[in-house]
């Protein structure tokens, strides 16, 4: 049974940690452009930024089927050009759940660096130290805390996903069968013991990183 | 150092519209900005530090050129050689006294400090007696000390000009005396103009060689020592209370 597990657990492990890079890379990015600038439409910026979070996962997963599906817009040009497609692979489970897990990071990293004292920001640039200088040594060092515990929620979500997960990359063991699908399939398959072995380990992971990243919001403000 | 600043900005909040019409020229050492709260005198602080850009304008420093609207010359905050000291002084909480101090002479991205400039810092630490407090952080310090720690970073880097907005206001009254005097000796060792925001009457008697009077976003007065003389006390006294 623990090698019936190992396999998805693996999986889940290796895509969940590459999306929450993704969601950790673009997340910031957009948090702090939008927390620092007055860039137009921001609302609908911020909303669109949101919506993973609200919307079902079906729906996020047939956006990205029309994104980088084999004639998608994305998707077309790396048939054509790179002759790889990302369905049903584990980079596109990847992708699916890097947009679902985005919001998690964006919402924390823009709360951490609207934390920030803009006083001190300024301070840094009278001192002579250039914009680049002051976001990696003022804005990022005080606002990382919030920026971290967004990225484990993230991580978190990442390894729970199903829905956008299944439709773009489908349910294949040993090649895109996460946890949470490895359990929907014990289930159906009437595999209870599987099921409960699988529940039991995707609990204990998940708990552990919110314990985790509640420990890091709670110094965060402290 | 002649410091001639001619800016207007236009400042919105909320329903409210605030001018600032400022003009006022001086090549003394101290000047003093003085005037109620919300009449324009930190506006004025951070255009010519260029954290704030006016709306049109000139600001120049020594034949330095910091702002000028008609050429669109709009100099950085890191390029201007000003320091600023803040009313809450601003210090860097993540970082040690020592790091803070640093903070102008480190390498522009990661801060490490170089031999040399080890060297610079920890001869500031001794001469604002804060060697003892290398590698505590700002919140582990009384009042007084984070001033001299808002001082030493601000002068690290050997500015040419000395904003202080406030110096003394968050200090114990018990303080203020004696920071105040530790101020001018500051001054004279670093010779470093300075420009002082207070509104503290007891600030001008000590401070200005040259007083600016603001009012509602403007510059209403401008005694210049050699103006004011020493009759010129009674007129100063005048003024003050006029504000009051």
């Amino acid at each position: 049974m623990l090698g019936q597990a190992m396999v998805p657990l693996l999986l889940t492990l290796k895509v969940a940690t590459f999306a929450t890079l993704l969601a950790l890379l673009t997340g910031v990015l957009f948090a702090f452009v939008i927390a620092r600038y007055r860039v137009p439409g921001r609302e609908v910026l911020d909303a669109v930024c949101t919506l993973p979070m609200v919307m079902p996962p079906t729906v996020l997963g047939y956006y990205l089927i029309v994104v980088i599906g084999r004639r998608g817009w994305i998707g077309e040009w790396l048939w054509d050009h790179l002759g790889v497609s990302l369905m049903f692979t584990w980079q596109g489970a990847v992708f699916a759940s890097a947009i679902v897990a985005f919001p998690l990071v964006y919402k924390g990293a823009r709360a951490a660096f609207e934390g920030v004292d803009r006083q001190l920001e300024n301070a840094a640039r009278t001192l002579g130290v250039a914009p680049s200088g002051v976001f990696l040594r003022i804005t990022l060092p005080l606002a990382w805390r919030g920026i971290l515990a967004g990225g484990m929620l993230a991580f978190a979500r990442a390894m729970g996903e199903f829905g956008a997960t299944l439709m773009v990359a489908g349910n294949i063991p040993g090649k895109t069968q996460t946890l949470s699908l490895a359990v929907y399939d014990a289930v159906q398959a009437g595999q209870d013991d599987l099921a409960n072995f699988l529940v039991a380990v995707t609990s204990i992971v998940c708990i552990a990183i919110l314990v985790g990243s509640g420990r890091l919001f709670k110094k965060a403000w402290a | 150092m002649k410091l001639a600043v001619d800016i207007r900005k236009t400042l919105h909040a909320m329903d409210r519209t605030f001018t600032l019409d400022v003009r006022f020229t001086s090549d003394d050492d101290l000047i003093v900005i003085f005037g109620p709260s919300g009449s324009g005198k930190s506006v004025t602080f951070q255009a010519i530090a260029g954290l704030v850009s006016p709306d049109e304008g000139q600001i120049t420093l020594g034949g330095r050129t910091l702002f000028d609207s008609a050429q669109k010359v709009d100099v950085r905050p890191q390029a201007r050689r000003i320091g600023y000291l803040f009313q809450d002084y601003a210090l860097f909480p993540h970082l040690t006294v020592r790091e803070n101090v640093g903070f102008a002479l480190g390498d522009p991205i990661t801060g490490h400090l170089s031999l040399e400039a080890g060297q610079a810092v920890s001869e500031l630490l001794r001469s604002f007696e804060l060697s003892e407090l290398a590698e505590s952080h700002p919140k582990q310090l009384s009042g007084g000390q984070r001033q001299r720690v808002a001082l030493a970073r601000a002068l690290a880097k050997k500015p040419e000009l000395l904003l202080l907005d406030e110096p003394f206001s968050a200090l114990d009254p018990l303080l203020r005396d004696r920071t105040r005097r530790e101020l001018l000796a500051i001054q004279a060792r670093f010779k470093v103009p300075m420009v002082i925001i207070t509104h503290d009457p007891a600030d001008v008697e000590l401070f200005a060689d040259h007083l600016i009077l603001f009012e509602n976003g403007r510059a209403v007065e401008d005694l210049s020592q050699s103006a004011r003389g020493a009759a010129s006390s009674d007129r100063v006294k005048e003024l003050l209370s006029r504000l009051y």
